[in-house]
């Protein structure tokens, strides 16, 4: 396909955002009361509660940082408030976002109190959204969207139609120079050996596998059954998904047909280049799709079949579905509808176009139906008890 | 209108795209080929859910995406539901 332009907001470091929100981020559970008093003062501010930050080592405070920053860091977002308990988290978080150009400030509550503190970062938050509210949306191209995938409440439907829809976006996107990413690791198994054979090299192939079977690890150190209460879900099953090897072959229809991924990523970590990336995540949705977004990911694809209502605060989640029941029945959550893919009335190729056309008007400024209904699930991962 | 879908030629299931009633002749369309595949259910088959295209011994394994999706745990005929009641994963057990 030919590059498209979409209108979006270029910021200081180049990247290109579609969203352009003034967040209020806490480095800890305790700080959650500051920052939602702050965006209550601030209109047009969002505060986005969390429950860690405390007491947390090891590479599971490493991912605790690599989200905060790159959700600071985020393309969709014009300016940050910090606020923090102590000083010294919170300053760590500043210069990180501080490094893509953009405004950031951090506020410490110890010594001076919450009241104190709310003061000074709404003062600073005013501001903020005062200036953003000026910045205008320019041309850019639509090669320039980095771009996230991942499905939910799936069901048979999906590996027939929303998710090879979206593969043939991945084909697309990546055809022209875009950047992409897919992860939900445990919802790989059952389809690894076609996973691991899309790898664009060897080492990227030992890498996946290295992942894959580390999440294998986990599942089989934790597990107390096979999974059924669990994978597939209940919502799975009763759209027809029996195995998680069935609902992983559905999974991997995302990826494509023709494209080839470059490279593994941690848990939140930015791609380095263009191209598709597999990234190591959770299958759930709110906890994957918060990693994407700390990764800089501005638009989500997200496939549904039975009717998963997830949005996140800082990439708009587009959803589809092929399922003619859920398109009808939960039509209000619902974006992009390719059930005519069933009975052969819409080819993958034109149900692909129709998912390019609504990112195009995502990305120009349309609030998906997941931003209208205030879905702003920001979940982070933790991957062990705390110190 | 077409009643279910086969994803692969290689494939002993097929995924109904409307609910099916028990005792209709099914029209099905394989997509590795293009090219119609008849069956009858004789169990009521939900839109999403799996019909089997042949009979089943405990044991056996079903094929989708050309690809294996578990073991058959409850005899199956052709023409029946196939899901949690008669097939389970091969992994994580």
């Amino acid at each position: 396909m030919l590059d498209r332009t979409i209108l979006g907001y270029r910021r200081e470091n180049g990247r290109v955002g579609v969203r352009n929100h003034v967040i209020i981020l806490p480095v800890d559970d305790i700080s959650n009361a500051a920052c939602e008093a702050v965006g209550n003062n601030i209109k047009g501010t969002l505060a986005l509660p969390h429950a860690y930050g405390r007491l947390q080592f090891g590479e599971d405070l490493e991912l605790f940082f690599r989200t905060m920053i790159g959700t600071g860091s985020n393309p969709n977002v014009a300016a940050v408030i910090v606020i923090g308990i102590e000083p010294g988290w919170t300053q760590r978080i500043v210069d990180g976002i501080a490094k893509t150009g953009k405004p950031v400030a951090g506020f410490s509550i110890e010594g001076q109190g919450d009241i104190a503190t709310i003061s000074q970062a709404s003062v600073k938050a005013k501001e903020y959204v005062q200036w953003a509210s000026e910045l205008q949306r320019t041309e850019c191209k639509f090669s320039e969207l980095y771009i996230s995938v991942k499905c939910g409440e799936s069901d048979t439907t999906t590996g027939l139609s929303s998710c090879p829809t979206v593969g043939n976006v991945v084909d697309k996107h990546c055809a022209i120079g875009g950047t992409a990413s897919f992860g939900e690791t445990s919802e790989l198994t059952g389809a690894e050996h076609i996973v691991a054979a899309k790898a664009a090299n060897e080492a990227v192939r030992k890498q996946f596998m290295a992942a894959f079977e580390d999440y294998t690890k986990l599942v089989f150190s934790e597990k107390t059954n096979d999974l059924s209460e669990s994978q597939p879900t209940k919502g799975n099953i009763a759209g027809g998904l029996t195995t998680i090897e069935e609902k992983a072959l559905g999974n991997v229809e995302k990826l494509g047909k023709k494209t080839k991924f470059v490279g593994c990523l941690k848990p939140a970590e930015a791609p380095s280049d263009k191209g598709l990336w597999y990234m190591d995540t959770s299958s759930a949705a709110a906890e994957a799709v918060t990693l994407w977004a700390a990764s800089g990911a501005v638009v989500h694809l997200f496939p549904t079949g039975q009717g998963n209502v997830i949005g996140n605060p800082i990439e708009p989640v587009i959803k589809l579905s092929g399922n003619p029941k859920t398109v009808r029945i939960m039509a209000d959550h619902i974006d992009l509808d390719v059930s005519p893919i069933l009975q052969g009335e819409m080819t993958l190729d034109q149900a692909g176009d129709a998912l390019i056309e609504m990112i195009v008007r995502t990305a120009n400024g349309r609030l998906t139906a997941a931003e209208a209904l205030g879905h702003r699930e920001f979940v982070m991962t933790k991957l062990y008890r705390s110190a | 209108m077409i009643h279910f879908l086969v994803h692969d030629a290689a494939d002993t299931v097929g995924v109904a795209v409307v609910d099916i009633a028990a005792g209709t002749p099914c029209a099905g369309r394989d997509l590795s080929t293009n090219k119609p595949v008849d069956a009858k259910a004789t169990q009521d088959i939900p839109l999403g859910h799996k019909l089997a295209l042949k009979d089943f011994a405990v044991g056996d394994t079903v094929i989708k995406y050309g690809c294996e999706i578990g073991k058959v745990v409850q005899p199956v005929r052709a023409g029946e539901h196939v899901h949690v009641h008669n097939l389970k994963t091969k992994r994580w057990a």
